[in-house]
């Protein structure tokens, strides 16, 4: 099999995966090295697929033969798809080829798993050394460890990758007893609390000895799937809270279920995937991780989904009007940071303002407040913009309407608005 | 009286302009590049670049504020239509009220200058990843056609990036190039630039490139608007995955 085929078919393996970053940590070029991982501090994309997402790593499988019988995997045993494995000097020269002409900033490797967990990560290591020692590969690498393997085969694979991550695959135990029968919660939250404090240590060690080798610098991830099982979206934000809290993660990534395989237990093959609701979780996964917001502020036990229609910030200041509206010139950061329309950059720039200037509407515009929102939550001088006329009967559905043309339209077309 | 200000075109020719406005206590009406110069009422006064003057008004710049220094030579590097006059009310402003002006952020004579920044580094920033380069005999170019000069603000990302290659990364609307080769660098004029033939090799990469590329994309998700929105078309032209295979491979 030529190593185009070979491309195509562990590529289509393993493009279901959400993570694609390249974020996190600052390595800079050193003589005799191919590459860095300086670029920025919000990695960086090189191009964009034709589904929009940002591609920034050569994502594939070292292999898409697999032992396991996973129901909603494409790669499962029992599926009859074509199937391919990279040699690791392949891998390597693809990535270094790739990577000096700019196409990547680097490789995200996951497997199939072949004969055993042990097994496909002895493999995968042997790629890796082979970049890193061989081709002095000094760039960005996601490595995705096998659920069961050896911890001291995760500690390898830590010493050679920049991040680690463990998918969860699916937010809840019941989910995994029925549909991937041979991942335990355990088997996959093992490997996490391991890496934890694999970094924990490796920084200690680092501040006493400065070329101690670094284990892992841009932390972990793990993404789970979204619309394969009945879970709520208020069990899926909280266990995502404690992932954060708990395991230290960087990133939780959603991936809405793409129906690829028939089966009975499974939605049926012409289900659309969920975006609109992934949007929706990743939008309340913003609000955890830089607005200041805890999970069970965004959904309780009587409203255990998003709002379709609103976003989940607009939601949470429908619900909590005794908030606002909220003076700019005198509101603290916590402050800004709820009111929709108002993100990280923008109340930043009205605290650094607002020391010069009494501030009103058209500065807001200029300082990068999306008025079309915020206009509803805010005063200037005591006023709220000239000429708004809105009630807490028509503002939810004038937020909406803001909103409505940049969302997938197949989803909210078939709901009537506030029925 | 004012006066339009006829200058070499670089940011030291500019610096001497803003030395001879204020020496002459003559306003600017506007400011004219050698290679263009427009017909115009008012009276045209030619300045010639001095490098000891243009020092005297950066380090006055800096005295100020370093940060004020740095927006001043970012924007000149923007493609704001009148980027001169922008500069000239920022850094007159400066000079009258201080460095408090930085923080007064939606001020005329801040706003547009800052908007005119982050469009620029808003284009470098997605230049360092839609760069793409071709090897011809161990030697890398690439190719760009950007609105903003971005060339100065890439140079420090693709020369760690690529500290061990030789390499050229041409940009065709301000026609120059960034030259590198062991741990040194060029920015230079350049005329025009033709990219060679690509050997079997590197039309073999390209390929793999646009296979991968094609085939990441998950169908039930299409977005074409998401993608537009993200990577607007105008890069595409310079980028291997929406290339066609032109060139034929060589005989034998």
């Amino acid at each position: 099999m030529d190593l185009m085929e070979k491309l195509e078919i562990l590529t289509d393996a393993a493009k279901y995966d959400a993570a694609c970053t390249s974020s996190g940590v600052k390595r800079s070029s050193r003589a005799g090295y191919i590459g860095n991982t300086s670029s920025s501090v919000m990695g960086c994309c090189h191009t964009f697929s034709a589904d929009g997402r940002c591609v920034t790593l050569l994502k594939v499988l070292l292999t898409n033969r697999c032992v396991y019988d996973c129901k909603y995997c494409v790669n499962r045993c029992s599926n009859d798809t074509r199937r391919a494995a990279f040699t690791p000097a392949e891998l390597a020269e693809l990535t270094i080829q790739f990577y000096r002409r700019n196409y990547i900033e680097g490789l995200f490797l996951s497997s199939g798993v072949c004969r055993s967990p042990d097994y496909t990560m002895e493999q995968m290591i042997a790629a890796l050394r082979i970049l890193r020692e061989e081709y002095r590969f000094n760039g960005y690498i996601h490595a995705k460890t096998i659920p069961g393997a050896a911890p001291e085969l995760v500690t390898a694979l830590g010493l050679l990758a920049d991040r680690l991550s463990v998918n969860i695959e699916l937010p809840s135990e019941q989910g995994l007893k029925t549909l991937a029968p041979s991942k335990t919660k355990d088997a996959i939250l093992r490997p996490m609390g391991q890496i934890r404090d694999g970094v924990r240590e490796n920084k200690q060690e680092i501040a006493k000895y400065r070329h101690a080798p670094r284990f892992a610098p841009a932390g972990q991830s793990t993404q789970m799937i979204v619309g394969a099982t009945a879970d709520t979206d208020r069990h899926i934000l909280s266990l995502t809270q404690g992932l954060y809290r708990r395991y230290g993660l960087k990133r939780v990534f959603f991936s809405a279920y793409v129906p690829v395989v028939e089966h009975s237990l499974l939605p049926s093959l012409d289900t659309k995937p969920p975006l609109l609701r992934e949007h929706r979780l990743y939008q309340a996964d913003w609000l955890l991780r830089f607005y200041g917001f805890q999970a069970e502020e965004l959904l309780d036990e009587t409203n255990p989904n998003f709002d379709p229609l609103l976003d989940p910030k607009c939601h949470w200041a429908l619900c909590h009007p005794a908030f606002f509206p909220v003076e700019v010139q005198r509101a603290g950061l916590e402050e800004l940071l709820r009111v929709p329309g108002i993100g990280p950059v923008s109340a930043r720039r009205i605290l650094t303002a607002r020391r010069e200037t009494v501030l009103d509407f058209t500065d807001l515009k200029k300082l990068g407040v999306v008025l079309k929102r915020a206009q509803y939550f805010v005063v200037c001088k005591g006023r709220y913009l000239e000429g708004l006329r809105f009630s807490p009967q028509t503002l939810p559905r004038q937020l909406a309407a803001v909103e409505r043309k940049d969302l997938p339209t197949a989803e909210t077309e078939q709901l009537s608005l506030f029925g | 009286m004012d006066t339009a200000y006829r200058y070499d075109g670089s940011l030291e020719g500019f610096f001497c302009c803003i030395f001879a406005i204020y020496v002459n206590k003559e306003p600017p009406a506007c400011f004219q590049t050698a290679d263009d110069p427009q017909p115009t009422l008012f009276p045209v006064r030619w300045v010639d670049t001095d490098a000891a003057q243009a020092q005297r008004i950066l380090n006055s710049l800096v005295k100020r504020s370093v940060q004020a220094k740095e927006l001043v030579v970012k924007g000149f590097l923007t493609c704001a239509p009148d980027r001169e006059m922008m500069l000239y009310r920022f850094i007159r402003a400066l000079y009258d009220e201080g460095p408090g002006l930085l923080r007064r952020l939606s001020d005329d004579a801040v706003y547009p200058l800052s908007k005119a920044v982050r469009h620029l580094e808003g284009e470098v920033q997605l230049l360092r990843g839609f760069v793409r380069f071709s090897e011809f005999d161990g030697v890398l170019a690439g190719e760009i056609r950007p609105k903003n000069r971005v060339l100065p603000l890439l140079r420090p990302h693709f020369c760690a990036r690529m500290r061990e290659e030789t390499f050229l990364l041409y940009d065709r609307t301000h026609l120059e190039g960034l030259f590198y080769q062991a741990g040194q660098w060029r920015i230079l004029p350049m005329e025009d630039f033709q990219m060679a033939a690509p050997d079997g090799r590197e039309l073999q990469f390209r390929r793999l490139w646009r296979k991968f590329y094609d085939t990441v994309a998950i169908e039930a998700r299409l977005n074409p608007k998401l993608r537009m929105t993200h990577m607007p078309k105008r890069y595409w032209d310079t980028m291997t995955e929406f290339q066609e295979d032109t060139a034929v491979l060589p005989e034998g």
